[in-house]
């Protein structure tokens, strides 16, 4: 197969021109200043903005957890159900990510506002207005809800390749539920956690819609700090370029760190 | 006194609701609507007529294209039945197709123009952003001659602040910035109403402020008695905290988000353009409208050229056009803001041109309002900087070591885990 | 335990279709407002048609995802072929390098492809808008097709191809005739996923697009922060519909193909 090699050629070109080049010109934007010469002061001014970074991890974790907590029951119950309903009921599970994501953030606008549907049925009740919308936890909210299939899809497919057989022979053996759950399903399903944890990860980590759509403007993500560099108040291309310097670095190490628990790594990074 | 301005807005809303249907069946398809309709002042507009034609046809056939780039909503589009689709009759007329854009801030424009790779023909950039523009070279000096429709433009308007010599903008639209809030939820009388109640305890958690430097720190530099062109470093840090004071009752920082949350009752108190809070009044008609007494900021949105446009000439043919009476009626129809055009002024109901809101004339421009001017680089940067800051800012500002801590400790598990496993790798060799 | 997973579920999928049937339902409504509904009425969708911003971008966005999408399936398929025959170590740095737009934050390669564009557009004649939609999308859709493709190769016996040359064929056409057929799943699943994260991208084409065309999720954006009018909601409502009819179709022709192959193949589970 050796003479093939060469079918690779135009997209070497093209992974070289608008993959490589355009994260080495990150970098080179990150280290100089507008006359282009050599700088730390945009890499050391990110430290201004310590909290943000701070805040966005903290709640991409928070996201994270939630995601992994809702979806893992989910993945099992669907990866157990007879064969010809998997599928279909996969489909179900799955059909809301295929609307377009602006517009399912927008719906959360409209249900959390404070004359929202939500803060009129509990008014209805005696309840209320509860301050919903533009806090931490709307963006919480958000992001599980926009990532929450990237987690049920990872760990369906794991789980579904787990033998029923497994299962029934450790309760045959004395376990009870419990312990087959946490010494049987979760340790062969460790592969989708950690790959269902990333894909909720990143982009929670670095979104900036969600945070403007639901957190009002007072809750800046790091996506938000970057966006404000290139697009919006801020402008500011070599700062912008240094903080999504050290955000790539965030997650890439992060990223190590979970390939060490996966057994099967064809990915090095 | 809330009725003052509702009342006329009502009068405006029913005679386009009344004229709307047969106007829009009119531009469409046949001229039957058209005949019935010609004694109301509405069809007027919906057969245009312009000043002269060859010089609108003069580049037909010859297939070209401009870019615009304007604000999001700030152009008649034909949608609302009653108005003209602006940029349709303009293709229409001179065979020139229009690709049009949208952008949100400002700075937003700005930001693309400066990344380079854009070609834009027209913008419509405010005041000061025009004399930043302006000072780093970034726009066309106009040529009047193409023009011709500039001598509609009000004396007041030619030869502003922010471009002394009228060398690089036609006025596009004006209005004055101002409170909007919902009476039902605030008993001030309307005349005591002042910038100091986006600070008012009572109302914590209902007030949302503008979600953008220039605006906000004008808010407080007023509030202080300082100039909203202040470049006192002194000044700007005084005014950065008295916004920090203010972040405890915001609600939200928004821009054009207060249009949707004011209607839909989600806050009760908002600063916002004139323009803007008359359109939301008739959406929801528990709110209200008032220009704090001690002052405020008039802004001109003009239609400029930007450097590296390819199409100069239809450019100003474009802006030229949008100065056509018709047109620009239509367009102050559709955006409800004021107009520095006096053809179009003169087309509007009375009740309009008497609305101290959208008019309040030009004495009292002179007097308690102030336009916005370009600020130097290290005043604008400051301002940057105490913003983010501001927005950035908690309660206890965490240490800046901590992301680079938290990476040596990534950097550390991972050579951990990396070591660990090699050691495992070679035991199992064994 | 049945009946509990059973509400479980049906919470969890409450929890996904609640906002997007809110979104259907406020898009019948007579007035602007979000949360009361007060009469039933189609003008919006009357509205929505005469929209030409709208139509434009949907028309701009279903161009740049079928010219994209197809592009990328070409390059990342011959890419497959080629990264497949080469060495351990030039295939493993080529399959992580491939891997990063899919591993960075969106806002990165967005904010990347921004700068290098900006750097062309200074030396050469290239404006931002269609071409660099273009260009960004298949950028991020060919890894999707690679990652698609690769798979089969592996499940495929390497002896394939050769025992076809040997047998007389030109490698050609034992490509066409042998390796090709093999690996067609992945390149249609290549396809139809690269088409999909075309028509729903948005953060990339925010920091790619410019004066000559936007796309349906920038021309969304700029909706939901301003005038925010229901035409909004009837266009969710239209999404919504035509991407139900299309997984419906493919779910009842997958199905049948299945019940087909069972018929056929006896008992294949």
């Amino acid at each position: 197969m050796k003479k093939l090699k060469a079918f690779a050629a135009p997209y070497l070109v093209w992974m070289a021109v608008f993959i490589v080049v355009p994260l080495l010109m990150v970098a080179y934007f990150a280290f100089t200043d507008e006359e282009g010469h050599f700088t730390l002061d945009y890499i050391a001014n990110v430290g201004q903005y310590t909290n943000i970074f701070v805040r966005s991890i903290w709640l991409a974790i928070i996201a994270t957890v939630i995601c992994l907590v809702l979806a893992y029951p989910v993945s099992f119950i669907l990866s157990r159900m007879k064969k010809h309903h998997q599928g279909t009921m996969l489909m179900i599970v799955m059909l809301p990510m295929w609307m377009n994501f602006l517009l399912r953030t927008y719906a959360w606008m409209t249900l959390l506002g404070n004359n929202g549907i939500i803060n009129n049925l509990l008014g209805m009740i005696g309840i209320g207005p509860l301050k919903l919308i533009n806090t931490e936890g709307a963006v919480v909210l958000g992001m599980v809800y926009n990532y929450l299939p990237f987690m049920i899809l990872p760990l369906y497919s794991v789980m579904v390749k787990i033998d029923k057989s497994l299962i029934e022979a450790a309760s045959d053996l004395g376990c009870n539920p419990v312990s087959t759950l946490f010494r049987v399903v979760v340790p062969l399903s460790v592969p989708g956690i950690m790959s269902g944890v990333t894909m909720v990860f990143v982009p929670a980590i670095s979104t900036f819609i969600i945070s403007r759509m639901l957190g009002g403007g007072s809750n800046l993500l790091i996506g938000d700090l970057i966006e404000m560099q290139f697009l919006g108040n801020a402008y500011n291309p070599h700062l912008g370029a240094g903080i999504s310097l050290v955000l790539m670095v965030i997650i890439l190490l992060i990223m190590t760190i979970m390939n060490q628990f996966n057994p099967d790594d064809q990915v090095l990074i | 006194m809330k009725n003052h301005i509702f009342r006329p807005l009502c009068a405006v809303i029913c005679a386009a609701l009344l004229t709307g249907c047969s106007g829009a069946a009119g531009t469409g398809s046949g001229t039957a609507e058209n005949a019935e309709t010609s004694e109301t002042e509405e069809s007027e507009a919906q057969t245009l007529t312009v000043s002269d034609m060859d010089y609108y046809t003069r580049f037909k056939g010859q297939n070209l294209s401009i870019n615009v780039y304007n604000w999001g909503e700030y152009i008649s589009t034909g949608t609302d039945a009653g108005t003209l689709n602006v940029n349709a009759e303009f293709t229409k007329l001179t065979g020139i197709k229009v690709n049009y854009t949208n952008y949100a801030t400002n700075e937003e424009l700005y930001a693309k123009l400066k990344g380079g790779g854009t070609y834009y023909d027209v913008i419509i950039p405010s005041d000061y952003m025009i004399s930043k523009m302006i000072k780093e070279d970034m726009l066309e000096p106009l040529n009047f001659d193409n023009i011709p429709n500039f001598s509609y433009i009000m004396p007041t308007f030619v030869d502003p602040a922010y471009d002394p010599d009228n060398a690089y903008s036609v006025p596009y639209t004006w209005g004055t910035v101002g409170l909007i809030y919902n009476t039902t939820m605030i008993d001030i009388p309307k005349e005591d109403i002042d910038w100091d109640i986006l600070w008012n305890e009572d109302y914590a958690d209902q007030i949302l402020m503008f979600d953008n430097p220039r605006d906000a720190f004008a808010i407080s530099e007023i509030m202080m008695g300082y100039s909203i062109n202040t470049e006192d470093p002194v000044e700007l840090t005084a005014a950065a905290n008295k916004l920090k004071e203010q972040k405890a009752v915001v609600q939200a920082y928004v821009m054009d988000e207060i249009f949707d949350k004011m209607a839909a009752n989600d806050a009760w108190i908002a600063p916002y353009y004139a323009g803007d809070a008359l359109t939301i009044l008739e959406d929801n008609e528990d709110l209200d409208f008032v220009v704090p007494k001690s002052g405020t900021n008039l802004f001109v949105d003009a239609m400029c050229i930007p450097k590296g446009s390819r199409q100069k000439e239809a450019a100003e043919m474009y802006i030229n056009f949008m100065c056509e009476p018709d047109i620009a009626y239509s367009n102050i129809d559709y955006i409800c803001y004021s107009t520095p055009h006096s053809g179009a002024y003169e087309m509007l109901d009375e009740e309009t041109r008497n609305n101290p809101v959208s008019y309040p004339g030009n004495d009292y421009l002179d007097e308690n309002t102030t336009i916005f001017v370009n600020l130097s680089d290290e005043a604008n940067l400051q301002m940057q900087t105490l913003w983010t800051e501001m927005k950035s800012a908690e309660n206890e500002t965490p240490n800046r070591w901590i992301v680079p801590v938290f990476l040596l400790i990534c950097l550390g598990l991972m050579i951990f885990v990396l070591i660990r496993r090699h050691i495992r790798n070679k035991k199992d060799i064994y | 335990m049945k009946t509990l997973s059973k509400v479980y579920m049906g919470l969890v999928l409450m929890f996904l279709y609640v906002p997007i049937f809110v979104l259907i339902v406020f898009s019948f409504n007579e007035t602007k407002s979000r949360s009361v509904f007060s009469g039933f009425t189609l003008d919006w969708y009357a509205k929505l048609f005469r929209n030409e911003v709208i139509i434009s971008s949907l028309m701009n966005t279903i161009i740049i995802a079928v010219i994209a999408s197809i592009a990328a399936t070409l390059l990342g398929t011959l890419a497959a072929i080629g990264i497949n025959s080469m060495r351990k170590v030039p295939k493993a740095i080529v399959m992580n390098i491939t891997n990063m737009p899919i591993v960075n934050p969106e806002i990165v390669t967005g904010v990347s492809l921004m700068l290098l564009f900006v750097f062309f557009a200074a030396r050469m004649n290239l404006e931002f808008g269609f071409v660099t939609l273009v260009i960004a999308h298949i950028t991020f859709d060919v890894p999707y097709v690679i990652l698609n493709v690769m798979p089969k190769f592996r499940q495929m016996d390497p002896n394939l191809f050769e025992a076809a040359q040997d047998l007389g064929c030109s490698p050609f056409t034992a490509l066409r005739k042998v390796i090709l057929p093999e690996i067609m799943p992945g390149v249609v699943s290549g396809f139809l996923m690269s088409f999909t994260f075309s028509l729903d991208d948005f953060v990339i084409s925010y920091f790619t697009s410019g004066s000559t065309s936007q796309t349906l999720p920038i021309t969304i954006y700029s909706m939901t922060r301003r005038k925010i009018s229901p035409e909004i909601n009837a266009l969710s409502t239209l999404i919504f519909v035509v991407v139900v009819i299309v997984l419906v179709v493919k779910h009842i022709i997958e199905t049948k193909q299945e019940q087909r192959n069972r018929a056929n193949g006896g008992d294949e589970e």
